[in-house]
């Protein structure tokens, strides 16, 4: 029962980082911008969010850093696909290798340091409830933020006017454009929910996941969450399935390692990575009669006056 | 104020020509800012980064060495994303490729074998390296995934695997359990050009890859479908070219070319398997592939530009305590500022204030 709860408990933090850098892409996505770095905007949310958090002492701030250092980086994506009209795909891997040598320079002076992770929620009676009562009731903040995030992402996409424009922007930027909607307001706007997304899911690592900073600690993550909402078929109710899918793929690899299953870590370690791939293809094959993505996914836009 | 692209009617040939060049003057110029931030002296920096490297022999051949992986890995890059391809895990079919010739190296250590052996790592690194890069061709031609994801997650499994070999079956018995295979055999080990010093055969290959690839889209009818699939699909459909075909084609091409120079590097700079063989070569390539602007000659010199950057980082690092990671930022800004300028051949940016376009608007 305990081991049970153990794993459990430990796939919900593993998932809860995939599952906001994913919500934050799904939006960007369904705003018809493709971002491919979401890696590079982690990585750096990481590196400040930690430097927040060891310089104050607050993991409140330290998340604030995150969010602000993603939303800076996913401007400077704004300002080439959307304000130059660059080609997004090269776009978003240059963010990703610029990502990934910013996060090196901020958190050089950082590595080797720790900090008291995220506290978790204990309410007494209810926390203590034996095998569910940790998983529900004793979470850190960052675990019910993403729960909120994605329910509040469904309810925007899905119920409000906004949202309705905003996916209208994804599937025809031609007739947004004519119905007299700022398409590129508009996508700039998703660009820097998708780019909070990233920096808070980055943020995430150092300060809950992990009490300290090692570069390149997203190892992929970004990547995957990408390969998420592909998973998701754009819909919010899937990626959650998705993200926790993943994360017990995860957590699984890791405690089959633990148990001495005699095949080498490795082959372990490159399971989430191969499930990507897997996971992709299978999706893939099984949709047919046309795609679910956002038909102006990717394209450029320049509106003509 | 808002910024306005507006269409050229056609595209700027002059603009094609020093964009890349604004691109690196633009870059510096913030590495300036950077360099400020860091409270070094951005003089000395820039002369550590870019003069000092070429000004012994020494370094000159560093920079020939560093070069030939990345020219050799951003020239199939670089077909690739002429053909609309988008193969970004170049770095897992180079460590593949370096895998695979590694192979036949370990398994004759020791024994006598004759000449035919680094003739063998390299057809085999090739093979292995195409292979590795037709996995996401196929899931991306057969069922349609998203050949960008299954890519890149491709170069982690090619990282744990590489891992897994130096730490368990191919590790050195005598290396102190350092996680490497033992020392090349002189037969499998890339010769130099000169002798004594760092530059080797491989650097030769490149520049062969290079006029190969110039010939292939230059002058043949397979380099012209290439070019127009990608830039023009519905032409090509019409004209009928085969785009799945090509897919396949220019990934299985720079796979191998992405193999091959793993295996040169591991066979000839490194002389053995470990991990980190490669310092990013396959995600660098990329940055060289774009601001060669997709042309084999202008990769060759980007290549070596990168290549400069790479071992100017090392001397900064050493003779003032900047960072490496500045390495990396530098490239990154430089991908961009490729990027942006490449737009200014197909656009004119334009500042609009709001009050005259309303002016326009009204009238």
């Amino acid at each position: 029962m305990e081991l049970l709860e153990a794993i459990i408990l430990a796939v919900l933090a593993a998932s809860t980082p995939l599952l906001i850098a994913a919500t934050g892409e799904l939006v960007t996505e369904r705003s018809g911008v493709l971002n491919l770095g979401v890696e590079g905007m982690m990585i750096v949310g990481a590196a400040c969010g930690f430097a927040g958090a060891w310089l104050t002492g607050s993991i409140l701030i330290g998340a604030l850093f995150g969010i602000v250092a993603g939303t800076l980086m996913s401007l400077i994506f704004a300002l080439m696909a959307l304000g130059l009209a660059v080609n997004q795909v090269a776009t978003g891997l240059a963010l990703t290798i610029l990502g990934v040598g910013l996060s090196g320079l901020i958190g050089a002076g950082f590595v080797g340091e720790r900090i008291t992770p995220a506290a978790h929620l204990y309410i007494p009676g209810l926390t203590d409830i034996p095998l569910i009562g940790r998983v529900l009731f004793g979470e850190d903040a960052f675990v019910y933020s993403s729960l909120t995030l994605i329910v509040g992402v469904w309810w925007f996409l899905y119920r409000t006017r906004p949202g309705l424009i905003l996916r209208a922007c994804g599937d025809s930027h031609v007739s947004a454009h004519a119905l007299g909607y700022p398409v590129l307001r508009i996508r700039t706007f998703a660009v820097m929910f998708g780019g909070a997304c990233a920096g808070l899911a980055g943020a995430y690592l150092p300060l809950a996941y992990t009490p300290f900073f090692i570069p390149g600690m997203t190892a992929g993550r970004g990547w995957i969450a990408l390969a998420l909402v592909v998973f998701s078929s754009w819909r919010p109710g899937r990626l959650v399935v998705g993200a926790y899918l993943f994360g017990a793929v995860t957590i699984l690899q890791l405690h089959a390692q633990g148990w001495g299953v005699g095949i080498p870590s490795q082959f372990m370690s490159a399971l989430p990575y191969l499930a990507t791939v897997i996971v992709l293809v299978l999706l893939s094959r099984a949709r047919t009669g046309g795609s679910t993505a956002p038909a102006a996914l990717g394209t450029v836009f320049v509106p003509d006056r | 104020m808002q910024l306005v692209l507006e269409k050229r009617a056609e595209r700027s040939n002059t603009i094609a020509m020093v964009s890349p060049l604004i691109a690196i003057g633009l870059t510096i110029v913030t590495m300036v800012i950077l360099f400020a931030i860091l409270g070094k002296n951005p003089l000395l920096a820039l002369h550590a980064y870019f003069i000092a490297p070429l000004t012994d022999g020494y370094s000159l051949q560093e920079i020939a060495v560093k070069a030939t992986p990345l020219v050799m890995i951003a020239i199939g890059l670089s077909l690739c994303y002429l053909a609309n391809a988008w193969n970004i895990g170049a770095e897992g079919q180079f460590l593949v490729g370096a895998v695979a010739g590694s192979w036949i190296a370990v398994k004759t250590q020791g024994t006598d074998a004759g000449a035919w052996v680094l003739p063998a790592m390299f057809v085999l690194a090739a093979a292995g390296g195409a292979l590795y890069a037709l996995i996401p061709a196929i899931c991306k031609v057969k069922f349609g995934a998203s050949e960008i994801l299954t890519s890149l997650m491709l170069v982690y499994v090619a990282d744990l695997f590489l891992d897994y070999l130096v730490r368990g079956p191919w590790r050195d018995p005598h290396g102190f359990n350092f996680p490497t295979t033992a020392e090349f055999d002189p037969v499998a080990t890339v010769p130099l050009l000169i002798e004594g010093g760092r530059l080797h055969l491989g650097s030769i290959i490149a520049l062969v890859v290079v006029a190969a690839a110039a010939i292939l889209l230059g002058r043949t009818i397979k380099g012209f479908e290439i070019r127009v699939v990608g830039a023009a699909p519905r032409a090509a459909r019409f004209g009928g070219f085969n785009a799945d075909q090509l897919i396949i084609l220019t990934f299985a091409v720079s796979g191998a070319l992405a193999g091959l120079a793993g295996i040169i590097e591991v066979a000839g700079p490194v002389g053995h398997l470990q991990p980190g063989i490669s310092p990013g070569y396959g995600f660098t390539a990329i940055i060289v592939a774009f601001l060669g602007r997709l042309n084999p000659l202008g990769i060759l010199i980007a290549g070596l530009f990168l290549a400069l950057t790479f071992i100017g980082g090392e001397q900064a690092q050493i003779a003032m305590k900047i960072p490496l990671d500045v390495t990396k930022v530098f490239q990154g800004i430089l991908l961009f500022y490729v990027l942006a300028c490449d737009s200014l051949i197909l656009y004119r940016f334009k500042l609009v204030f709001p009050n005259r376009q309303v002016a326009r608007g009204t009238a």
